[in-house]
C-alpha cells in the first residue's frame, strides 16, 4: 500500500510539473497583462505591482472591442452556416435516395485534401471583383460548406437506430418533422461538438482575414492583435499582453466548458 | 414509394448550398490556380502569356524555393515528432483516473483553444532578447545570450517550439482518448504476470494506440505544411529566408511581390504534397479496416 501511495505522489508531482510547463506561456502572459510595461522592459517579470491600466488602455485607446465584435459576428455566422449546410447535406446522404450519391459524397470529402492556401489568390480576386473586400460576406462565404462538418454530422446521423427510422415512417412523419423531432435531438452531442469546434476554428482564423481586410471595418480580433503588435514601437508589452488575453479568453472558456464534448466527440467521431 | 421520389428532388435541394459554395470557393479557385501556374502574370495578377511548366522549372532551379522546401520539410518532421512524443507522454501520465485529474486534463488540452496570433505573441515575448523569459534565464545562469529570432538555426527552432506547443492540446486529447479505450483487463493480466512498466508499454499500450498515433501524426503533418501565422509574427521568413516556410513564401509572392504565376506554381506543389499525405492515410485506413473485417 505504501509503495502505491508513493507512486501516486510521484505521478501527481510529475503531472503538476508537466501541466505547469505547458501552461507557462499563458500564465506568463496573464501575469504580464497586469504589470506596468516599464517594469517588464526592466526585466521584472514577477512584479508585485498590480495594475489594470493595460486593460483600460486596450478597451479605450485601441479598437479591440470593435474587433471582438467583428470576430463574434463572423464566427457565429460561419458556425451557423456550416451547421445548416452540413445538416442538410448529411441528411440527404444518410436518409435519402438519389443518383450519384456515393460520387458526390466522395467529391465532398476530397475537398478536405485541397489546402485553402492554394485557393486564396482566386478567392481574393473574386471578392475584389465583387467589391466585397472588407465585408462580412467576404469573411464568411468561402467557409460556409465544411466537408469535415458533413463527415462528422453524417457519422452522427448514421448512429440513429434503424427502429426509430422505421417507426417514423410508420407514423407518416414528414421530412421536416423527422429532422426536428427525431434526428436532431438524437444527434445533439455531435451537433454541439461540431458547433463548438467550428466556432473555435473561425475565431482563430488567420490567413484569410489578413488578406481579405485592408481596413478596420470588419477586421477580426486576431488580425487586430497582429496589427497592434506591428504598430507598437515602444515595446509596450503590458498592453500587448492584455490585448492577447482578451483575444484568447473566449476560446479558453469554450475549451473549459465544452471539454466533455471535445473529448467524446473528437475521439469517437473522427478517430474510428 | 412516394417518399423516395420526393426524396430525389429534396436531396438535390438540400445539397444545393453545399455544392454551390464548394464550386464557387474551392473548385473554381483550384482550377484557376492550376491555370495561373501555367501563366506569366503582370503586377496586377492578370495572366499575360501561356508559359507551360516554365514557372515550375524556374521554381525548382531557384535557390529561394529549394531553401523554402528544405526548411519546410525539416520543420514539418520535427514539429510532428515532437508533438506526438510530448503529447503521448502527457497522455500516459494522466491516463489513470483519480480525484482532481480532470482539472489537469482540461488544463493540458487548453492550448487547443489558443490561436496562432496569441501563441506567436506569447512566444515572441519569451524569445525577446531584451526582457524575454529565456534571455533572463540565460543571464541568471551566466550563459551567453542567444539571438532566438535572428539566428538562422535558433529561429527555426523557435518556430518549431511555438508550433509544437500550439499543437499539444489537440494531439493530447485524442491520444488520451485512445489510451483510455484500452480495456483494463489487458493491464490486469500483464500485472498478474509481473510484466514491467516498460514491457507493458511496448507490448500492450503502444500497439493498441498505433492507429490513433498514425491519425494524429497525419493531421499534425498536414497542419504543419500549412503553417503561416507563426512565421508571419515571429520571424517574417527571416533571417535570410531560413524560416521561409512554403505558405509564407506563397503569401509573399502573391500579395507582396505580386508574382502570381510563381505563387500559383508553389500552391500546386503544396497541394500535391498534402494530397499524397492524405491519400497515404486513406489507403492505410482502408487496409486496416479490410483486415479487421
Amino acid at each position: 500500500m505504501k509503495k502505491n501511495k508513493l507512486k501516486r505522489f510521484l505521478q501527481i508531482t510529475l503531472i503538476s510539473i508537466g501541466t505547469g510547463i505547458v501552461l507557462m506561456p499563458l500564465i506568463l502572459g496573464g501575469l504580464l497583462s497586469f504589470t506596468p510595461s516599464q517594469l517588464i522592459m526592466q526585466g521584472h517579470l514577477l512584479s508585485t505591482h498590480f495594475t489594470l491600466v493595460n486593460y483600460r488602455q486596450v478597451f479605450i485607446e485601441t479598437p479591440m472591442l470593435q474587433f471582438l465584435w467583428h470576430s463574434l459576428v463572423i464566427s457565429t455566422l460561419v458556425m451557423l452556416g456550416q451547421m445548416l449546410c452540413a445538416i442538410s447535406a448529411a441528411y440527404a446522404f444518410v436518409f435519402l435516395k438519389f443518383r450519384f450519391k456515393r460520387l458526390i459524397f466522395g467529391i465532398c470529402l476530397s475537398t478536405m485534401m485541397l489546402p485553402f492556401e492554394a485557393q486564396i489568390i482566386p478567392n481574393f480576386n473574386t471578392m475584389r471583383d465583387l467589391d466585397l473586400l472588407n465585408s462580412y460576406a467576404a469573411m464568411g462565404l468561402p467557409f460556409m460548406a465544411s466537408a469535415f462538418g458533413i463527415f462528422m454530422i453524417k457519422t452522427g446521423f448514421e448512429r440513429l437506430p434503424n427502429e426509430l427510422y422505421q417507426l417514423s415512417q410508420l407514423e407518416g412523419l414528414t421530412h421536416l418533422q423527422f429532422i426536428n423531432k427525431v434526428v436532431l435531438p438524437y444527434s445533439k452531442v455531435t451537433l454541439v461538438t461540431f458547433g463548438l469546434y467550428s466556432f473555435l476554428s473561425n475565431w482563430n482564423m488567420y490567413l484569410w482575414p489578413l488578406v481579405a481586410t485592408t481596413n478596420d471595418k470588419v477586421r477580426t480580433v486576431q488580425i487586430g492583435l497582429r496589427q497592434l503588435r506591428a504598430q507598437d514601437t515602444a515595446s509596450n508589452w503590458g498592453l500587448i499582453m492584455a490585448a492577447t488575453m482578451v483575444a484568447v479568453s473566449p476560446t479558453l472558456i469554450i475549451i473549459f466548458c465544452g471539454q466533455r464534448y471535445f473529448k467524446s466527440g473528437l475521439t469517437s467521431g473522427v478517430v474510428k | 414509394m412516394k417518399s423516395s421520389i420526393r426524396g430525389h428532388y429534396l436531396a438535390w435541394l438540400l445539397l444545393a448550398p453545399t455544392i454551390a459554395i464548394m464550386v464557387a470557393f474551392m473548385g473554381y479557385p483550384m482550377l484557376k490556380t492550376i491555370f495561373l501556374s501555367s501563366q506569366l502574370t503582370d503586377l496586377a495578377g492578370n495572366p499575360i502569356k501561356f508559359v507551360g511548366f516554365e514557372n515550375f522549372i524556374h521554381l525548382l532551379k531557384a535557390d529561394s524555393f529549394q531553401t523554402s522546401l528544405m526548411v519546410t520539410l525539416i520543420f514539418v518532421c520535427f514539429t510532428t515528432i515532437l508533438t506526438i512524443v510530448i503529447a503521448y507522454g502527457l497522455a500516459l501520465l494522466t491516463k489513470d483516473k483519480f480525484l482532481g485529474i480532470d482539472i489537469f486534463r482540461t488544463l493540458i488540452s487548453s492550448t487547443m483553444g489558443v490561436s496562432v496570433t496569441v501563441a506567436s505573441i506569447l512566444w515572441l515575448f519569451i524569445f525577446n532578447p531584451q526582457s524575454g523569459l529565456f534571455s533572463i534565464s540565460l543571464k541568471t545562469l551566466h550563459l551567453s545570450p542567444i539571438n532566438w529570432l535572428s539566428d538562422p538555426l535558433w529561429s527555426l527552432i523557435a518556430i518549431i517550439g511555438t508550433t509544437t506547443w500550439m499543437n499539444l492540446g489537440f494531439a493530447y486529447l485524442i491520444l488520451l482518448g485512445s489510451l483510455q479505450s484500452i480495456p483494463d483487463d489487458l493491464y490486469r493480466v500483464a500485472n498478474l504476470h509481473g510484466a514491467s512498466w516498460w514491457l507493458t508499454l511496448r507490448k500492450i499500450t503502444l500497439p493498441a494506440t498505433k492507429p490513433t498515433v498514425f491519425f494524429v501524426s497525419v493531421v499534425t503533418l498536414i497542419n504543419a505544411f500549412q503553417t503561416f501565422g507563426q512565421v508571419d509574427i515571429l520571424t517574417a521568413g527571416g533571417p535570410d529566408f531560413h524560416t521561409n516556410l512554403m505558405v509564407y513564401a506563397i503569401y509573399q509572392d502573391a500579395f507582396v511581390n505580386h508574382n502570381v504565376g510563381r505563387a500559383s506554381a508553389q500552391s500546386i506543389v503544396l497541394t500535391f504534397i498534402i494530397m499524397i499525405v492524405t491519400l497515404i492515410q486513406f489507403w492505410w485506413r482502408q487496409k486496416r479496416q479490410g483486415r479487421s473485417k
